[in-house]
């Protein structure tokens, strides 16, 4: 095999020419999503108001799922019946899922009001109703982990939903070992792999501009030569 | 009609329901809605601080 | 460009919405505002844990529930052993009840998975349990050796004393042609109110178990169990579904999913709970691909809280 030393192969335009398959892989991604873009310092001057806050809000309180879910999960799902620590944790667990739904809702009434949609974001807007409805999913099945009379009577009673609709015998709400595995591994990973992509979709968009936004607005007249925009032109 | 239902039944503790008719909420599911109406109307009022535009 | 209606398409098109920025900014902290959040939303974790806790309700056991209501439990047992409770009744995925499956118009996913939980309740419940005992009953024999036929005019006359006994108290039926039935649930009654019948039920003889749904199908033909849910605003006519024990909020985001319930023609229908769940899917799908939908993807344009939002924009034009 020849190995290629020196300059790495550029076409004319200067981009670098990646001849493996990792090599156009990363090509791709950063044609797709520059450094600058993923992690950007600054944001256009439309992105001033309260209602953006809550989609960071949401992850927030998601890393604090996740973090009590693990003590939870480490120590079974009745050790918080006995345990004042546990009790404690389990509080911790119950508030930043509610704190979790709140803002994640309040950051989906904002995004349908801004139409943030608009622009080829509509996967993003996909992703973060992926989001919801699979955080749902995984919120019932804690319920059913609670080990308590709540628990009981949830498995009781939601049963009739999922047999109605053929699936109650795969997915047995009164299987507390099933419900645990979908409740601690398969369900948080989905959850997290949802609610990364749709951060990395928000940053290779950008953020929607405002439903009038108009060529001649000040915001985008007279605006100095901007190399770092100026040249990623994409169509 | 608002009716405040405090049931009696064995186990302690059975909460506060708030009943219009057909709907019925929870006390504490009321709070948490009406927060979050509340947090939206705010986060749309109230102004962002932060340095103006640049170029 | 004239003064056209805004788009609300989700088409990228070589508008202002689909290409890069290229205006004004602002600086704006994306790790800051992470750390910023983390720190709120931790503080407020804290806080509302600290202050609130979270609601622990003891479960109800079969045992707990021959000790407070026996009554319950021997009526209870009795339909368990006929056939006629709601377990019993069900269809798939735990039994082949025939016309038992809630449909769809001519659909019926109910039967689709087949018996794949089997559940036959007079053995699984209470035949099999006593069996266990030490010194299992005599009247098992009685039982098992009589025709279904049998069986069936026994627990439907012991059923019917029951409920016209005074309390529906087993010890005031009047004497009568209930054959083995009034022993064996006797018998159940006392094996669940020592509390040897919670282990029997759940494992099946085995020493793990995991799978609760014949303790909980048992609880849940009962009338105690759902009683003590019905107290808590647990069921689904209450809008139980997003509601929690005590004064805890619970699911308020299945707010939809319980609404249903309490409308028609959802409330009186047999197929409620498949009615309701295509609804959601429907409705869910609806918001999902509300940027393909004409009409609806408008009405952020025709409702414009978005000149709200971007105030400081639109006055600086």
């Amino acid at each position: 095999m020849t190995v290629h030393r020196g300059p790495v192969p550029t076409a004319d335009d200067g981009e670098p020419r990646f001849s493996t398959w990792t090599g156009k892989a990363r090509g791709w991604a950063l044609r797709r999503l520059p450094p600058d873009k993923l992690l950007p310092e600054d944001q256009p001057s439309y992105v001033s108001s309260w209602i953006y806050v809550f989609g960071m809000g949401a992850v927030a309180a998601f890393a604090y799922i996740l973090g009590s879910g693990a003590v939870l999960a480490l120590n079974g799902p009745t050790w918080f019946h006995a345990s004042a620590f546990g009790r404690f944790i389990n509080s911790t667990h119950l508030w930043s899922v509610e704190l979790f739904f709140m803002f994640m809702v309040i950051h989906l009434w904002g995004k349908f009001w801004m139409a943030a949609w608009r622009g080829g974001r509509v996967l993003t807007w996909i992703t973060g109703m992926l989001a919801f409805v699979v955080s749902i999913v995984t919120a019932f099945t804690g319920y059913l982990l609670q080990t308590n009379f709540d628990s009981q009577w949830i498995a009781f009673q939601a049963k009739d939903a999922l047999n109605a609709v053929g699936v109650g015998a795969w997915f047995n709400v009164a299987d507390l070992g099933q419900i645990l595995m979908w409740h601690i591994t398969l369900l948080p990973l989905a959850v997290a792999a949802i609610v990364a992509l749709h951060v990395v979709l928000v940053r290779m968009h950008g953020v929607v501009p405002p439903l009038e936004a108009a060529a001649s607005d000040a915001q985008l007249r007279s605006t100095a030569p901007n190399p770092a925009t100026e040249s990623e032109d994409t169509k | 009609m608002l009716g405040i239902r405090q049931a009696d039944a064995g186990m302690p503790d059975t909460g506060i329901y708030f009943q219009w008719g057909d709907f019925l909420i929870q006390f504490g599911n009321l709070v948490v809605i009406a927060t979050m109406v509340v947090l939206f109307i705010l986060a749309l009022v109230l102004p962002f601080p932060g340095r103006r535009s640049r170029k | 460009m004239s003064k056209s209606l805004a788009s609300t398409s989700w088409r990228a098109r070589n508008d202002i919405a689909s290409r890069p920025w290229p205006g004004t900014t602002r600086e704006y902290d994306l790790f800051k505002e992470l750390v910023v959040g983390l720190v709120v939303v931790g503080l407020l974790v804290l806080g509302l844990s600290a202050v609130f806790s979270s609601p622990d309700e003891p479960t109800v056991t079969l045992k707990s529930w021959a000790v407070a209501d026996p009554a319950d439990f021997v009526a209870t047992a009795t339909t368990e052993l006929g056939g006629t409770s709601g377990t019993a009744g069900y269809g798939p995925p735990y039994n082949s009840t025939p016309d038992a499956t809630q449909k769809f118009g001519p659909i019926d996913l109910q039967s689709l998975s087949g018996v794949r939980l089997p559940i036959d309740t007079a053995n699984d419940f209470v035949i099999g349990p006593l069996q266990t005992l030490p010194t299992p009953p005599a009247a098992i024999d009685e039982w098992t050796k009589a025709s279904d036929a049998q069986h069936t005019a026994w627990t439907t006359a012991y059923g019917d004393a029951l409920s016209k006994a005074p309390d529906n108290d087993p010890a005031k039926v009047p004497s009568g042609d209930y054959g083995p039935v009034p022993a064996l649930t006797g018998a159940l009654l006392a094996m669940a109110q020592q509390g040897t019948l919670d282990p029997v039920l759940s494992a099946k003889g085995s020493f793990y178990n995991a799978d609760y749904k014949a303790s909980i199908l048992f609880l849940g033909d009962g009338s105690y169990f759902p009683g003590l849910a019905d107290a808590q605003h647990l069921t689904g006519d209450q809008w139980g579904m997003m509601n929690e024990t005590g004064n805890y909020p619970g699911q308020s985001w299945l707010w939809l999913f319980s609404a249903l319930y309490q409308l028609e023609p959802f409330k009186s229908s047999p197929s409620a709970d498949v009615l309701v769940v295509f609804s959601m899917v429907i409705l869910t799908l609806l918001l999902t691909l509300v940027p393909f939908i004409p009409g609806l993807r408008s009405l952020p344009r025709r409702i414009p809280l978005h000149r709200l939002i971007w105030r400081d924009y639109y006055k600086h034009r």
